[in-house]
């Protein structure tokens, strides 16, 4: 047997400060209340660092600093914002090794994930949108766009810069200044980057990071004085936003939950569709809002599929995320996990048929095994809801028709897969499928140039290329 | 001899391509702005409402699903219709009151034009809005608009025609299927526009029309969740507000009133399509 | 003898139609599929017993015109030796050489357990009559080769007469007699990852013991993303027919790092069961000081220098 040696990647490349405050107008401050978090390792459930839990005052003292911030930046020409944007891309390259450990300490994703996906999507999004700062003229939003003014953004945990890079890029391409609160289990690289700015010399306001949980989020969007609300999280939290900016003027941007379908057709190209349904659901341990979570094969191939599929999930190797050949890190945190067990369950209850491989889990920190589920039907909890973790719930279909009706049949639409290598099935899937994105012989890829976003409950509004610019435009 | 007796028209309700009078049974007056009486309008009920988005729903798949080519054909034969009734929505927007006859008939004449812009729009907003994406990578990649859905309008209170006109032609053009709430003070004309519709090669449930109360019956719009976008341009700001809260609950399109007046006769720009409509960006790879 | 499957080539028809029926292979996926295990980190005591294991799979080659007596005697003293300084150094799995060469080898090798491999068949191009390949396939065998690398006729193979590719292959495996066959793909001409997998089952079909990538005289010659899909092959090929055949990537593989990348390939695509010189073999030359230098490094701690490995 070829066993692998542990290829941990070191951590010294990382110096973790005991304790955070808040990042307002180019300086640390300490936030107003004595309010503070720990945020944990979710591998080991070791304490990393104290971060300051932001309250309303403080939150009033970072959009003022935007809002002071707003009109030097906007003012300043394109090419020149465009600069300081490049300058971060290349600040994020020169220190992406360490980034790309702090993401996998603080997240709990496999360190080949965050170095081989988060960061150089992170430098590219901030490369292309810097190159946008002075040709927005150009982008058929008018011949003179103009800004909307201070950006309140919110992020998820499951790609902590990657979400950051995702809303800072185009909103300070396009002129405005933001406030950006990171997930409370995720604050670190946010608060890094809050050192790449300084290194970059950004204007102090142009960008503040508030750190804190739902509360602070709230303050955020609520504020009065925030022009433009981008969100990425859950569609329960989306809703309420959407609710609580109805009579403002407050552009909003929604990228929520998603129940893709990954739609397998007996013509399918195997080897790779396998590898696209494990890229799908295991990428980033089920972490994504876009995952294909909802495997739908013909049944004409469904069994060796399956078994095709076993086989290669018993090569999954599930462990410290640092390592450098772990494909299945950890858990975000212990909430989630009872919320991925709590489902999982919910679906053996209902009679669908569990497996996984055989795979040790570690004994501390947050865990959970590569899943899938058989025997699902479209009435099963697990067929319908977000479960965001490493939980795959097959389905089969016989015709084309079924295959749309059931990838169709969810109140989401953020994502879909098509396998087949028959090109006209392929585009006439692409044109049902009621999803805003549709990968076809392939899964999970992302670009600044490609638009990302949903349909229906998946949320509004795109990020990425150039319709991402629409959400920063006063349009 | 006694002057002849004019047959007077009933005003009903558009839904699903036919003319159905509200299931409530309910109808009020309409009067000119002086007061006058000029017909008895349906009431809709929360009931015609949801039998509307149903037939818009049904009407979803095929004019979202007929070529672009298509649809501007028919938002052209929209416009030709709409001018062979000039003299009828002259009359009666005259009726109304408050506009003379030359101001009138060149608010129709914006609207049959307003039609026929957005007839051209049809075949041209997918190059417009759509790209082809340079990504890092061996991926042919393509975003290109799809229409939301079905989509609530609440239409302008003022500008029974142009108005209304202007805020279904766009969310139409694009592949839309609409319930549209009319003016609650002049609802003829928007009847009247329901008959051009009808003998226009518009499949039966692209547009429905409901008049009544916007205040009663948009909630029910903003807040079904078979609706996917909602254009409260009609709506004053309360109704606005209680909608978009409403709308929130499937995270439906939101497109807010207008913040001052609005010049309909003005360059309408795209944002009345835009808002209705999502991007797709189909990814597949490039390999032999 | 009849092989597995052996029924799918009763006509030009049922074997056209069984390979064309195979599931296509998209390129970008297997590309990708093959990088990410390019990435995997292969470290101490995995590395140690991965080189070591590397060169156990070695078929040590020469295909040059030049090639004398000489060369091929100092070669198969590398073979079974092949660090002299070192006698912990595994031998290699073969010598692989032209057919006029192999009696040199075999009296070389005597005794070593380092097999002869011969290629034979009009190699490299398989340019010439049935007549002719068989004929030098015998005489390979005669002189003593233990192993035989034929050349699949790439011409026929991409007009379309799978038929021809396949009766050559069984011709020669019926010369081969004992001798084991590899059957050359030359996965640079075949061009596409579907015609690799087609080739890859004709030439198990026709009762290759191992599939092999290329003759290294056409570029590209072995890369990762051709041996994940003739791994697959294989694997695929052994459950249905419970016939287990080997695979050797050849041209190409020169360093250490690039032979780990092949170890892992096969050990998360095929399977460890084929993490053994009589499944899986490296053609290769360079190679192998690569893998005495790198196997030095982990004992001593210090880098190694060429000076102190032999060039035969």
């Amino acid at each position: 047997m070829f066993e692998y040696a542990p290829a941990p990647e070191s951590r010294d490349i990382v110096d973790i400060r005991p304790s955070y405050g808040l990042f307002i107008n180019g300086e640390w401050v300490e936030p107003q209340g004595e309010d503070r978090h720990k945020t944990v390792n979710p591998a080991t459930e070791e304490v990393l660092a104290e971060v300051a839990w932001a309250g309303e005052a403080d939150v009033d003292r970072a959009v003022q600093a935007a809002a002071k911030a707003f009109p030097v930046w906007s003012a300043m020409p394109g090419a020149e914002r465009a600069k300081y944007l490049f300058r971060i891309a290349r600040l994020i390259q020169e220190r992406s090794r360490e980034l790309a450990v702090l993401e996998t300490l603080d997240n709990g994703k496999p360190i080949r994930e965050s170095r081989d996906v988060d960061l150089p999507l992170v430098a590219a999004h901030f490369f292309y949108y810097a190159g946008w700062a002075d040709k927005l003229s150009y982008a058929g939003f008018g011949p003179d766009p103009r800004p909307l003014g201070v950006a309140g953004q919110v992020i998820p945990w499951n790609f902590p810069l990657l979400m950051l890079a995702w809303k800072i890029a185009p909103a300070l391409a396009c002129g405005n200044t933001v406030v950006l609160k990171p997930a409370e289990t995720t604050p670190l690289t946010a608060l890094a980057f809050a050192d790449i700015c300084r290194q970059a010399d950004l204007p102090p306001g142009v960008v503040n990071i508030v750190t804190g949980a739902g509360e602070t989020g709230a303050a955020l969007v609520n504020h009065p004085g925030v022009d433009k609300v981008a969100f990425t999280g859950s569609t329960e939290v989306g809703r309420l936003i959407a609710r609580g900016l109805a009579g403002t003027r407050k552009k909003l941007t929604l990228e929520l939950g998603g129940k893709a379908a990954n739609i397998v057709f007996e013509d399918a190209p195997l080897d790779q569709a396998v590898e696209g349904i494990v890229n799908g659901i295991f990428f980033n341990q089920g972490h994504v809002c876009c995952a294909g979570s909802r495997l739908l094969v013909q049944e004409s191939v469904a069994a060796d599929l399956l078994e095709a599929l076993k086989r290669r999930l018993g090569t999954l190797r599930l462990g410290d995320p640092l390592d450098k050949n772990t494909d299945i890190g950890a858990i975000n945190s212990a909430e989630q996990l009872a919320k991925i067990r709590e489902l999982s369950e919910a679906g053996e209850a209902e009679g669908a048929e569990r497996w996984s491989p055989a795979c040790p889990i570690p004994d501390r920190g947050y865990w959970f095994p590569p899943t899938l589920f058989t025997g699902v039907a479209q009435s099963h909890r697990i067929a319908r809801e977000e479960i965001f973790g490493p939980v795959l719930s097959v389905l089969t279909f016989r015709t084309p028709a079924e295959a749309v009706e059931k990838a169709n049949n969810t109140p989401y639409g953020l994502s879909a897969g098509v396998w087949t290598e028959k090109g006209s099935l392929m585009l006439w899937m692409a044109s049902r499928l009621r999803a805003g994105v549709v990968w076809s012989n392939t899964f999970n890829r992302f670009d600044p140039t490609s638009p990302f976003g949903g349909y229906k409950e998946s949320g509004y509004g795109r990020e990425g290329g150039r319709h991402g610019l629409e959400g920063y435009l006063a349009v | 001899m006694s002057e002849r007796l004019s047959v007077r028209k009933t005003y009903k309700l558009f839904i699903g391509g036919a003319f159905p009078r509200s299931e409530s049974g309910r109808s009020y007056a309409v009067t000119s702005s002086k007061g006058d009486f000029l017909a008895n309008a349906a009431r809709a009920s929360r009931k015609d409402a949801r039998d509307a988005v149903a037939a818009a729903r049904k009407a979803f798949p095929g004019w979202s699903g007929a070529t672009a080519y298509n649809r501007g054909q028919i938002l052209y034969r929209i416009a030709e219709m709409l001018e062979g009734r000039r003299a009828q929505f002259v009359a009666e927007i005259t009726a109304f009151g408050g506009v003379g006859v030359k101001q009138a008939g060149e608010m129709v004449d914006a609207a049959v034009d307003r039609l026929v812009w957005y007839a051209g729009w049809s075949d041209k907003i997918g190059a417009v809005l759509g790209s082809a994406n340079p990504v890092a990578g061996p991926y042919f990649n393509l975003s290109s608009p799809e229409p939301t859905g079905v989509v609530a309008v609440v239409a302008p209170q003022v500008g029974p025609l142009l108005g209304l006109v202007s805020v279904i032609a766009p969310v139409i053009a694009t592949g839309n299927t609409c319930v549209v709430v009319a003016s609650e003070r002049a609802p003829l004309p928007a009847i009247t526009l329901a008959e051009v519709l009808a003998t226009s090669d518009l499949p039966g449930g692209v547009v429905n029309v409901l008049t009544g109360s916007a205040a009663e019956i948009a909630p029910w719009l903003a807040g079904h969740m078979d609706v996917n976008g909602i254009d409260l341009t009609g709506a004053d700001a309360e109704l606005a507000v209680t909608c978009e809260e409403l709308a929130a609950e499937n995270l439906k399109r939101v497109l807010r009133p207008p913040a001052g007046p609005v010049n309909w006769l003005a360059d309408p720009g795209i944002a009345r399509m835009t808002t209705f409509l999502e991007t797709k960006t189909v990814w597949h790879p490039i390999g032999v | 003898m009849t092989t597995p499957l052996a029924e799918v080539a009763s006509s030009p028809s049922t074997l056209r139609a069984f390979l064309h029926g195979l599931p296509g292979v998209d390129r970008v996926g297997a590309d990708a599929r093959a990088a990410m295990l390019g990435t995997r980190s292969i470290k101490t005591t995995a590395k140690k017993q991965a080189i070591d294991l590397a060169i156990r799979m070695v078929d040590l080659t020469t295909l040059e015109g030049a090639d004398t007596h000489g060369k091929v005697r100092a070669m198969c003293a590398k073979a079974v030796r092949p660090d002299p300084a070192d006698s912990s150094v595994p031998p290699v799995a073969a010598v692989c050489v032209y057919p006029d060469l192999v009696a040199t080898a075999v009296e070389a090798l005597t005794g070593s357990g380092v097999k002869v491999a011969s290629v034979a068949t009009s190699f490299p191009s398989g340019r010439s009559s049935l007549e002719v390949k068989v004929a030098e396939t015998r005489l390979a065998v005669a002189a003593g080769a233990a192993e035989i690398d034929m050349v699949i006729d790439r011409g026929a193979f991409l007009a379309g007469d799978y038929l021809k590719v396949y009766e050559e292959i069984v011709a020669t495996k019926e010369a081969c007699a004992d001798a084991h066959l590899k059957v050359i793909l030359e996965t640079g001409e075949l061009a596409t990852y579907d015609n690799v997998r087609r080739a890859s089952w004709l030439a198990m079909i026709a009762g290759a013991d191992f599939i092999k990538t290329s003759t290294g005289k056409v570029s590209p010659a072995a890369t990762l993303p051709v041996t994940l899909v003739m791994l697959e092959a294989v694997r695929d090929f052994l459950a249905a027919t419970g016939r287990k055949v080997g695979v050797k990537p050849a041209g190409g593989i020169r360093t250490t790092k690039d032979a780990i990348k092949y170890l892992v390939l096969v050990n998360e695509t095929a399977g460890p069961d084929w993490l053994d010189p009589d499944w899986f073999r490296l053609g290769a030359s360079s190679l192998l000081n690569d893998l005495l230098m790198q196997r030095q490094k982990m004992a001593t701690g210090r880098y190694a220098g060429p000076d102190y490995f032999t060039l035969d």
